[in-house]
């Protein structure tokens, strides 16, 4: 069996949509060994196991990046946050929420600066929570029109809670006023 | 009462115009109904066997007159001219159409209120002692945090896709009013020795088809540490929390698995990260909140009033709803008056608009302009004068809201079952109908005294039917409707899980089964105990012997066909 190559199209990148850019999603097919695997030139995100088994060589590339499944933890690239060029997180189903938290903390505990992409059932009501836990960047679903997931970024003006985008609470940004009763 | 200010406004504004969006966006077949489910459920729309159901939010069950006015308007409105007060201190339309939803949210936004995040797998309203604030018994109270939390909560962009739906309670009191050993989230707020505010903090407990208590993961959480230790707790939740099985997905089901400890290893690891950190609460922040909860301008008032006892001496009808229906307020000359929505012959919890309109009136009159909705679906009057009890007794009444029922067996807990929900494998409200007609004897019930009947239609038990004293599920046997009943549930501080007494019952037989299980604890019981108390101490046996002992033959009583 042949791995899946996905070139991306639909990416979103902050705040602007650039339709296609030139990463390649890889999934391995079922059966398909990390180990053996051989990973085609060009920029590829590749799965976590065949990034775990190939590390060495992968990482002299420069040009692999890593997405995690929604049950992958992001401890494992704890000592990569500081090289990889991309990270994704895939998300099977748009309602599987773990990919939220896995990119928090691959921002707030893990210290990642790079690109953050969310992969998969990516749609444009899930968008602007997705930007708020860490995501910058977004592979909008293929038979989905990016400019309409755009507008899913700009839905709220204001959070009361601290998260990736804000650092700070509300109730620590601003002077809320005591609105006095009736 | 909280007040919304310009940020609360504009959030909940902004939601209007999203939800509208994706109304239009669902009308036109840009989403399917796969994605849109699942976004109008984080708005409290579901969809029913005959209509899509409305849930909107009453966070923390407290509610002004004006926003009752709005429940009655949407009832006339857009609904069949009614709603239905839960569990979770929220209320329900059972008649929307979907087109309207959008406007319907707009109302209440106009009112400081909102549906959001009623149902979904997201974090549900905040539940809270439907006593807070006035409660004689009140170490602390719970609502500026209660509100803390509503919008710590609202909107946040990690926890809309959780495994499953979160609820979380609080009680400030001594007397557990919140049933805080219920939710995925319970918390007592009290003080240490030195005074200093905190949180006792329970993880895990939830009904269901597993129901649990919750476990203690923290017995003293500082009060300045709230926020970040429920994040805590919600990401280990998100992360680890099942996702292949709905029945096991409730945060209960991962504590379990792992156990308090190691829970509590990984909430502390997490948590590790965030503590002392910009989400921490400051003095200032929960000043500003608690600014929102001071006291009613009271009157300095004598502890009663002569024409009051008069009355009371003379008229039993009057004594008896004062002593069920009326409830000790901290301060002097006031109390709390309950307004029963469990008349025989009404569906538990139901109110019709005009009698929304009429309480709204009679809180503007009588009790300042506030009222409560409690999780065993009535209304409150907190702030009564003890010499306009009377006026008020009389004026509930003529509305059919004053039965002297609190807290007796037929002020029960029902769901909407079978009648309205999708997911019921069984009617409930006609079950509770035929109850309360086979005990509709006043005499009887103030006999009986104190007993908490639960009512679910299926294992989701939003009839909390596992903490009834007497619990009744519906269950599906080959496609029919039976009955399944439990003794020995308990709410408030000595929580507890019902036992199953048996085989299941048909709908016929529910009434003669209560009789008989009421007729052991009139002959076993002693003195003033309860029937709880009863069901403690002689165990489950003695009444399953009972109402085994003889098959219950069904007379073809009228009404049969309502539920056949």
């Amino acid at each position: 069996m042949l791995q899946e190559k996905m070139h991306m199209l639909n990416i979103i990148k902050d705040r602007t949509v650039i339709g296609e850019d030139d990463w390649n999603l890889i999934r391995l097919a079922e059966g398909e060994a990390a180990e053996s695997f051989t990973v085609p030139a060009g920029k590829m995100i590749v799965p976590l196991a065949v990034w775990q088994a190939q590390k060495t060589t992968l990482q002299a590339r420069g040009d692999v990046g890593v997405w995690l499944a929604s049950d992958e933890r992001p401890e494992a690239l704890k000592d990569d946050a500081a090289s990889l060029p991309i990270i994704a997180v895939d998300f099977p189903k748009f309602a599987d929420g773990r990919g939220y938290s896995i990119a928090y903390n691959l921002r707030a505990r893990h210290g990642y600066t790079g690109e953050l992409r969310a992969v998969g059932d990516v749609l444009r009501d899930q968008l602007f929570y997705m930007q708020r836990v860490g995501f910058n960047s977004f592979a909008v679903r293929a038979d989905r029109d990016a400019h309409d997931a755009l507008k899913g970024l700009s839905d709220f003006s204001e959070a009361y809670q601290i998260s990736w985008d804000r650092k700070s609470p509300l109730f620590r940004r601003v002077d809320r006023q005591v609105v006095t009763a009736k | 009462m909280y007040r919304y200010d310009q940020y609360d406004h504009q959030i909940v504004k902004e939601r209007v115009a999203q939800f509208r969006d994706q109304v239009r966006r669902r009308l036109s077949g840009e989403l399917t109904e796969d994605e849109f489910r699942i976004l109008r459920l984080q708005n409290g729309l579901y969809l029913q066997r005959h209509a899509y159901m409305l849930r909107v939010a009453v966070p923390y069950g407290l509610l002004a007159s004006t926003q009752l006015r709005m429940f009655a308007h949407i009832a006339r409105t857009y609904d069949r001219g009614y709603g239905h007060f839960t569990t979770r201190q929220n209320i329900q339309y059972n008649w929307i159409n979907l087109e309207q939803a959008p406007d319907i949210l707009a109302d209440l936004a106009s009112v400081e209120m909102h549906a959001i995040q009623t149902s979904g797998n997201c974090v549900r309203n905040t539940t809270s002692d439907q006593f807070a604030g006035i409660a004689h018994d009140e170490i602390v109270d719970p609502r500026p945090y209660a509100e803390i939390i509503r919008e710590w909560s609202t909107f946040h962009p990690e926890f809309a896709y959780l495994p499953r739906k979160f609820k979380i309670a609080i009680n400030g009191a001594t007397e557990d009013r919140a049933a805080i050993a219920m939710h995925d989230i319970g918390l007592a707020v009290l003080k240490n020795e030195q005074g200093e505010v905190g949180f006792r903090v329970l993880v895990g407990g939830g009904l269901g088809r597993t129901p649990i208590l919750g476990s203690e993961i923290r017995d003293f959480l500082p009060w300045q540490h709230l926020l970040t230790y429920i994040e805590a707790i919600l990401r280990v939740y998100n992360q680890y929390g099942r996702r292949d099985n709905i029945y096991k997905a409730r945060i209960k089901i991962l504590v379990k698995a792992i156990g308090i400890d190691e829970f509590r290893r990984q909430v502390d690891e997490e948590w590790a990260n965030l503590k002392d950190g910009p989400g921490t609460l400051t003095e200032e922040e929960v000043a500003r909140v608690s600014s929102y909860f001071t006291a009613p301008p009271y009157e300095t008032l004598p502890a009663t009033d002569a024409a009051f006892e008069q009355h009371k001496a003379e008229n039993k009808a009057f004594a008896n709803w004062l002593m069920r229906n009326v409830r000790q307020h901290k301060v002097p000359g006031y109390a709390a008056v309950t307004l029963s929505l469990k008349k025989t012959g009404t569906p538990p919890g139901d109110a019709t608009a005009a009698q929304m309109d009429f309480v709204a009136d009679l809180a503007d009159k009588y009790s300042f302009g506030e009222l409560r909705v409690t999780h065993e679906q009535n209304l409150v009057l907190s702030d009564v004068k003890i010499a306009d009890l009377y006026t008020v007794w009389e004026a509930a009444k003529s509305q059919g809201l004053a039965t002297p029922n609190i807290g007796l067996l037929t002020d029960m807990i029902c769901c909407p079952g079978g009648d309205f929900c999708a997911l019921a494998n069984a009617k409930s409200i006609p079950i509770a109908e035929a109850i309360a007609e086979r005990f509709d004897n006043l005499d009887f019930q103030h006999d009986i005294g104190e007993i908490d009947l639960n009512i679910s239609g299926c294992i989701n038990a939003c009839g909390h039917h596992h903490i009834g004293n007497i619990g009744v599920l519906g269950v599906d046997k080959d496609g029919a409707e039976w009955y399944q009943v439990s003794l020995g549930g308990a709410q408030g501080n000595n929580a507890a899980v019902g036992k199953i007494i048996g085989p299941s019952f048909s709908a016929h037989q529910m009434p003669t089964v209560i009789e008989r299980i009421l007729e052991v604890y009139v002959r076993d019981r002693i003195e003033d105990e309860r029937f709880i108390d009863t069901v403690q101490r002689i165990g489950v046996t003695p009444f399953k012997e009972h109402v085994y002992a003889t098959p219950i033959k069904v007379p073809h009583a009228a009404g049969e066909d309502a539920y056949a």
